[in-house]
């Protein structure tokens, strides 16, 4: 006999389905099937079972190769790390729960360490933009319940949050909206023909990296202003159709990925955006939401900012908390030679990172704390094996549009591994005893 | 460890007990207020010659913790500058002016001898973001309203007149979301914003729902007091912020005409009305901008069933933040300054504009002279209370500055004096022919017993009767000397000694202890009741985007420690 868990929260996307159901063995121990998720998240929940997933630490050898060590001596050689560095970075954080990453917190506090999450290669552009010129949105349930107009830019739901339009932006019947995606006009901007674009009403082909003109371009046309010919490759009649088509709704929204938040004019691109959804509520009601990536992320955020208030690439080394973008970021830290070990939870920056960066990290003292091996497990000096936050250990959770959701644990660990937070705590109570101690 | 002290030879003012500056003894007993008869010879003595004692300092209102907070301190890091302060053995490093860090949220009410602080508006689907901050802030009992006013199924039940069904959910709600109290703001006009638009008077209907606000504020005050809830309805009215909306406001407060509270607690009230300084304004325009705060508090002092906050403004450049999302949209075109905007599904909407009172403009000036007249010209003490709506009208480390402006006439004279719109302002405002200076007596009262009698806590908070929380503030500051209005603001910044249950929390202005913190919610049964489970399922189903299993907080809230507020409204 095999039992369900309903009520399921997905550990995957910035999307955090919640309604995922997974039927597990009687015994509690293996997952037999996933329902509701998408391939990914699905995946996910899968691969935990792999039956050559690692259970305890390893420790780089001279010859660098990997040596199976005890719990305790992991924590040990990480809260020695911590005791030893003057500017230690800790960067990750998205793939956890809200519990461990305040327990970072407190152990970055001891250390002086910089704490930074996966934002500062993704929407930290977003967050510095926020902070510039304000971000008028909404929760996903208002775009199910409301929006008749919706725009995706340099965002490809369809195959990085499968879910999100099935569940909230395109196709969902909402309370004011019944008639479903059929109420609903589609704009897509992206110079690629995704899958995403080939749901669209509208498809504008920008040109790489012309998103701030089209932007602005737009900005003017809900004006009624006058236009060039041409804006980024999209002809003049266009531009003026799509700023009809978004002033004509009674609620719309933007979606915006990384295809605006890192390519040129980075948090410029997303002023401007924001700025055009700010012009559009003078005609009709409008938001705009940044697309997030990892599960976490946001939460990440959330935490950093009630503890210390700002929400990414946070530096404690001073004893005071300082964020200077640019500064305190992950790259430039890495890449200038300012931080003197690597602590890794949630993330895979061997994998994100530019090689410069990775290769810092490899020569510094290092920990990676992963369920997986990955790309960044393999340069760390110590790679410390957790439970998955989601599947084997609940925690809370931030969406996209920051509504707090519980993950639930559906499963037990492999025996003697411990989760994040466990670790986190061990090695914070080590670090208080050698730091009491000097 | 001591768990006996005793606070000798204080002046001591005590509204519950009637004791106006009386030289006395506090003695306190396993976190509780004790007779000094009670307490063994082993007690440790705090002296309190000199000096100024009360019970610890309760706050209404203010936005201290949740999304919107903390979307204004991530969107704002310039308030953070010249703020931080270095974590230290036993507290954390802290930072922040008018949005500060759950740290400094905790220790900053502490040095001001505030020891219960309530959250003014939770949105239920944030409840866990809320309560997650609440648990990272140290030392104060802390409560959150959760907003009910563009509630979809609150204005459904309302329209049809179904009470019974309206308290069922909000008794629901109360539950999955560990909340306190019915809060209202801009009843039907934050739904109304769904769709960009407003409710600017208590008759605009709401748009689709077709109910009044006048009609969600009277059912809601009845469902209040079906349930019998501890705190009464607390309202934040249509048209706030507006020329000429005092009409608006009177026109509120006198729903509440011929309402009868009925509750266990000892509340005799049925509605708040908070920050009424936004909501006290006449003119029609910013220049004929003026204060109506006597039309405003002649009626407050004549409706007994009622009580109100000031929202006293303090001239800082501060956040505003209120779930009155077509206000801060209003906001925003006023001062061009950034604007965050949050709807939320079913529930309520929110808004963030960074705001700047300057002394060097005449309706800011008005605004700060207005905040001061209500308190001044109250008649009971016991219902009017002093806030700055934190951050909104000031941040809430200014309250020192506000008790100097309200216990000294020559403080407020110093202050008018300096004006850049002196003369235009006093025109507008009646406070420079205002000579009431308010006593320690009466600061208890509007800062103690008031606000714990209206919460429905007055059998814990607010007072120094034996049996009551040990909760304790001893300032120095002495009543029997003359002072100046700077020693009022000093002695009231930090502290000379403050406790918290029973456990010294401040010493000298300086945090010494994490104290034992609560988290306060009310637990109110009612009658199964089918229907409306069956309406909330649906709902969930059909228009949230989160199921109904993931909404409650209650497995994520286990790991706090909570102080649950019993009511039982079976029938």
């Amino acid at each position: 006999m095999t039992k369900t868990v309903s009520d399921v929260i997905c550990p995957f996307c910035g999307t955090l389905c919640d309604d995922l159901e997974v039927v597990v063995s009687d015994d509690g121990k293996t997952i037999v099937d996933v329902y509701n998720a998408c391939a990914i998240g699905a995946a996910k929940f899968m691969h935990a079972q792999a039956k050559d997933r690692v259970k305890r630490p390893r420790m780089q050898q001279a010859d660098g190769s990997y040596k199976e060590v005890s719990y305790d001596e992991a924590v040990e050689y990480t809260a020695q790390m911590f005791a030893k560095a003057k500017k230690p970075l800790m960067y990750g954080w998205s793939s956890t729960s809200c519990e461990a990453q305040s327990v970072g917190h407190e152990i970055a506090e001891k250390a002086g360490a910089i704490v930074d999450n996966t934002a500062t290669v993704c929407h930290g552009t977003t967050l510095i933009a926020v902070q510039d010129v304000g971000i008028p949105s909404c929760t996903l349930g208002e775009v199910k319940n409301r929006a008749d107009r919706i725009v995706f830019w340099g965002c490809n739901p369809t195959h990085a949050h499968p879910r999100h339009q099935s569940r909230y932006s395109i196709f969902p019947r909402g309370f004011f909206m019944n008639k479903g995606h059929k109420s609903r006009k589609v704009v897509v901007v992206d110079p690629r023909v995704t899958d995403t674009a080939k749901m669209a009403d509208i498809h504008f082909q920008v040109e790489q990296g012309r998103d701030y003109e089209l932007l602005s371009a737009l900005r003017v046309a809900v004006r009624n202003e006058k236009l060039p010919d041409v804006v980024a490759g999209i002809p003049k009649e266009k531009i003026y159709e799509a700023a009809e088509i978004l002033k004509s709704g009674r609620f719309g929204i933007i979606f915006f990925g990384m295809g605006v938040t890192q390519t040129l004019s980075k948090n410029h691109n997303i002023d401007e955006a924001i700025m055009l959804t700010k012009d559009l509520n003078e005609f009709t009601k409008f938001s705009i939401m940044a697309m997030r990536g990892h599960y976490n992320v946001t939460g990440s955020g959330q935490v950093l900012g009630w503890q210390f208030g700002y929400p990414f690439c946070v530096d404690l080394s001073r004893g005071f908390a300082r964020y200077n973008p640019g500064e305190t970021t992950s790259n430039d830290l890495l890449r200038r030679g300012e931080v003197d070990a690597v602590f890794v939870l949630g993330s895979d920056p061997g994998a994100h990172f530019p090689i410069s960066s990775v290769k810092k990290i490899s020569q510094l003292p290092s920990v990676c704390v992963d369920p997986h091996i990955t790309p960044t497990s393999e340069v760390s000096k110590l790679h410390v094996p957790v439970a998955f936050v989601g599947v084997e250990v609940g925690g809370n959770c931030y969406r996209m549009d920051n509504v707090p959701i519980d993950a639930r644990k559906v499963v037990d660990p492999p025996e003697g591994v411990l989760t994040d937070h466990e670790f986190l705590t061990r090695v914070n109570k080590r670090l208080g005893e050698l730091m009491g101690a000097a | 460890m001591t768990t006996e002290y005793i606070i000798k030879n204080g002046f001591v003012f005590d509204p519950v007990q009637g004791i106006k500056g009386d030289k006395a003894d506090v003695a306190v007993k396993d976190g509780k207020i004790v007779k000094s008869t009670e307490v063994s010879s082993k007690a440790k003595v705090i002296d309190a010659a000199g000096k100024t004692v009360m019970a610890g300092a309760v706050e209404i209102h203010a936005h201290i913790a949740g999304p919107k907070v903390n979307e204004g301190r991530n969107y704002r890091p310039e308030d953070k500058l010249f703020t931080y302060t270095p974590k230290k053995k036993g507290s954390r490093m802290a930072g922040g002016f008018s949005i500060p860090t759950t740290f400094k949220t905790g220790y900053e009410y502490a040095k001001m001898g505030y020891t219960t602080c309530m959250e003014a508006a939770m949105p239920p689907l944030f409840a866990r973001h809320v309560h997650e901050e609440i648990k990272d802030t140290p030392i104060i009992d802390e409560g959150a309203y959760p907003v009910f006013g563009n509630n979809w199924f609150v204005m459904e039940y309302l329209k049809n007149g179904e009470i019974e069904n309206a308290a069922a959910y909000v008794a629901w709600l109360l539950n999955s979301t560990k909340g306190y109290a019915v809060k209202v703001v801009n009843p039907g006009g934050t739904e109304a914003w769904g769709w960009g638009l407003n409710c600017l008077t208590v008759n605009d209907p709401v748009p689709y729902f077709d109910i009044t606000p006048a009609e969600i504020m009277t059912g809601l005050m009845k469902t209040n007091e079906y349930l019998g809830l501890p705190h009464s309805m607390h309202v934040h009215q249509n048209s706030l912020g507006n020329p000429g909306n005092y009409t608006v406001t009177l026109d509120s407060l006198k729903l509440a005409e011929g309402i009868k509270a009925k509750n266990t607690f000892g509340r005799e009230t049925v509605l708040h009305s908070t920050h009424i300084q936004f909501h006290s304004y006449g003119g029609d325009n910013w220049g004929n901008f003026e204060s109506k705060s006597k039309e405003v508090m002649d009626y407050v002092n004549r409706q007994k069933n009622i009580t109100v906050d000031t929202g006293c403004v303090t001239l800082d450049e501060t956040t505003t933040m209120t779930a009155d999302g077509p206000f801060e949209h209003h906001l925003t075109e006023l001062n061009h300054l950034k604007w965050a905007n949050v709807d939320v599904e079913l529930e309520t909407a929110a808004g963030i504009v960074p705001y700047v009172y300057s002394p060097d403009i005449k309706v800011c000036e008005i605004q700060w002279a207005i905040g001061l007249e209500i308190a001044l010209m109250t008649k009971d003490p016991m219902r009017t209370f002093i806030t700055t709506d934190h951050p909104n009208a000031g941040p809430f480390i200014r309250y020192p500055r506000i008790f100097s402006w309200l216990m000294s006439a020559e403080a407020r004279r110093d202050r008018i004096e300096s004006f850049k719109h002196s003369a235009k302002m006093v025109e507008a405002t009646h406070l420079a022919g205002m000579d009431r200076e308010i006593s320690l007596y009466e600061l208890a009262q509007m800062t103690r017993a008031g606000p714990a009698k209206s919460l429905g806590l007055a059998s814990v908070y607010g007072g120094l009767a034996p049996g009551m929380d040990a909760d304790v503030a001893v300032y120095n500051f002495n009543p029997e000397k003359s002072y100046k209005p700077a020693e009022i603001e000093k002695a009231f910044s930090a502290a000379a000694f403050v406790m918290k249950t029973g456990t010294p929390v401040v010493i000298d202005g300086e945090i010494v202890s994490n104290g034992n913190k609560r988290t306060i919610w009310v637990n109110a049964k009612v009658n199964e009741n089918p229907q409306v489970m069956r309406d909330i399922k649906e709902k969930f189903l059909k228009y949230y985007s989160v199921t109904q299993g993931n909404y409650d907080v209650t497995k994520h809230f286990l790991s706090g420690n909570p102080r649950v507020i019993e009511v039982d409204a079976t029938t």
